[in-house]
């Protein structure tokens, strides 16, 4: 439901939710119905952190990984936005356009990113700008698809309505397809950050020395499960908090969104 | 003719007219003409409504007259110019509110003498003039969608109004409308007019309202769209003339209520279409 917010009774159960799971993951190391190199106690996550965050891992601080993997991410994330947002409006918007860029994007989207990642790698190296690479052309092809639509779906009479009081097919660009389509535009840009995110950690776990994704798969490699299990679960805090950022960049951008 | 209507200078060169427009939409198997031969004029100072049934290609001739469509064959002349395409010379309006949500009602108002490229100040006093006329004074901050539907159509009316074109197209604007808000935007139109000496062309299928509204009332046949026949009530001069609803029960306004009904009920066979009289 669009502006929907939560009621106390579900935010009760959303974080009740929460705390099962937690609970079952505490009884399970607690009365070892698993084996602690597959699951992990709580606590040795929790010192597993402690440790990491004081001493950090493998040469780097955890803030160094986080901020490696982060800073990939929206370093490509803000390049992507900044080109697939124009050329996927303007595609919606001129056909011929359009004719030029869709059939490349819709070749290269359905593929999965590691298949062509080794040859970004081979031309780019296994530094940042593979990566980077990598996680443009993921987010790209996500923003380009929704800014197209986003245009399509317009309301003819929005338009018709702007030439009818004297805008010019510009000034229509720039006042009314732009704006109108903000919201869509949005939710593409919040689909590319979760794309993203989640191919960089493919990204770090096939060729790097820092990052989230490579701290989890290198602490795999040693059975350090305790560091796995931080690592995804510091992954997930921080995709959500990602999310929420941009939901509140939509909230303040567009907040006629579903009030229409 | 009542005496308002004598004693305004009515200049007699048409303000549109149109002659022998045709239109087909063309689509993958078949082809349907929606008018057939539509030719007439219309005068400054003139309300011309046009009754039609559904489907008979009134808001066709709409978008062909607003430049949105092009016709199959004939012209669309304003003036001595041909018709090439939307301007701010023809206001439209259209049965859907389409109002910006991203401005708010001042904007949405002032956007035409923005995009024209108005200085700021006469921006803003134009578009407080027409907010004042359209009655929206103190709701100019409001977000289109913090408002009802009367209220957006009234954004939507000043929106065009602050060109001030040479002649208003409305699409059935106030069809989507409760009858209450329904009259009460009529009689805000009937205001506009005669306070404007503006041109207006509404496309109703409202027997109603267009003797309600119309100085001329344009009959179009069912599909293909062909101009039946035409009537010039004055009915909305007495709606001005302190009358005010209890027109609509006059003999005469019953008369020809009733005339054009059997004329539409005539053409088509059925009444599925229209208000039951």
């Amino acid at each position: 439901m669009p502006g929907h917010r939560k009621t106390m009774a579900e935010k009760l159960l959303t974080v009740g939710a929460v705390a099962v799971i937690l609970a079952l993951w505490a009884a399970a190391a607690a009365f070892g119905w698993a084996d602690p190199k597959l699951i992990p106690s709580p606590q040795s996550v929790w010192e597993a952190f402690l440790d990491i965050l004081q001493n950090g891992y493998k040469n780097h601080t955890l803030l160094q990984h986080i901020g490696a993997s982060l800073g990939r991410l929206l370093a490509a994330f803000l390049l992507a936005a900044a080109a697939a947002v124009p050329l996927g409006l303007a595609s919606g918007y001129n056909s011929k356009i359009r004719a030029v860029l869709e059939p490349i994007v819709e070749f290269y989207r359905p593929l999965p990113p590691l298949a062509y990642y080794t040859i970004l790698v081979l031309w780019l190296g296994i530094g940042n700008p593979s990566k980077i690479a990598l996680l443009f052309l993921a987010c790209f092809a996500p923003v380009y698809v929704s800014c197209v639509s986003a245009v399509l779906g317009i309301n003819r009479d929005f338009l018709n309505c702007a030439y009818a009081v004297g805008a010019s097919r510009r000034q229509a660009f720039f006042h009314v397809v732009f704006p109108a389509c903000l919201p869509g535009v949005l939710t593409g840009l919040r689909t590319a950050l979760g794309v993203g995110y989640t191919t960089l950690v493919s990204a770090e776990m096939v060729a790097a020395t820092s990052g989230l994704g490579w701290m989890v798969l290198d602490a795999s490699r040693m059975l350090r499960s305790d560091i796995v299990f931080l690592g995804i679960i510091i992954m997930g805090i921080t995709g959500i908090l990602m999310d929420r950022c941009l939901r509140l960049l939509e909230r303040w951008l567009v907040p006629w969104k579903g009030k229409e | 003719m009542t005496k308002t209507m004598d004693t305004q200078n009515r200049e007699e060169k048409p303000v549109l007219s149109l002659r022998g427009v045709n239109f087909r939409y063309t689509g993958k198997k078949s082809s349907v003409t929606a008018l057939r031969d539509i030719s007439f004029s219309v005068k400054k100072g003139e309300f011309l409504c046009v009754l039609g049934p559904s489907g008979c290609g009134k808001s066709t001739l709409l978008r062909i007259i607003a430049g949105l469509l092009r016709p199959t064959s004939g012209e669309v002349l304003m003036g001595n110019l041909p018709v090439e395409g939307p301007s701010w010379h023809r206001g439209v309006v259209f049965q859907a509110p389409t109002l910006y949500a991203w401005l708010n009602v001042r904007d949405n108002i002032a956007f035409g003498l923005k995009m024209r490229k108005f200085p700021q100040k006469k921006i803003r006093a134009i578009t407080d003039q027409f907010i004042d006329l359209v009655g929206l004074k103190g709701f100019e901050t409001q977000k289109p969608y913090e408002l009802s539907g009367g209220m957006k159509q009234r954004v939507s009316l000043a929106r065009a109004l602050v060109n001030q074109p040479d002649i208003f197209l409305m699409d059935e604007p106030f069809g989507a409308l409760d009858a209450l808000t329904r009259q009460n935007m009529q009689a805000l139109v009937r205001k506009i007019w005669d306070k404007t000496g503006n041109t207006f062309l509404l496309i109703t299928h409202d027997v109603d309202e267009s003797l309600a509204l119309g100085t001329r009332v344009m009959v179009l046949s069912k599909s293909p769209g062909r101009i039946l026949s035409e009537f010039y009530p004055d009915f909305t001069r007495r709606f001005l003339n302190g009358s005010g609803e209890k027109v609509r029960y006059l003999p005469e306004y019953i008369e020809l209520r009733e005339k054009i009904l059997k004329e539409i009920i005539g053409q088509s066979g059925t009444a599925e279409d229209l208000p039951a009289p």
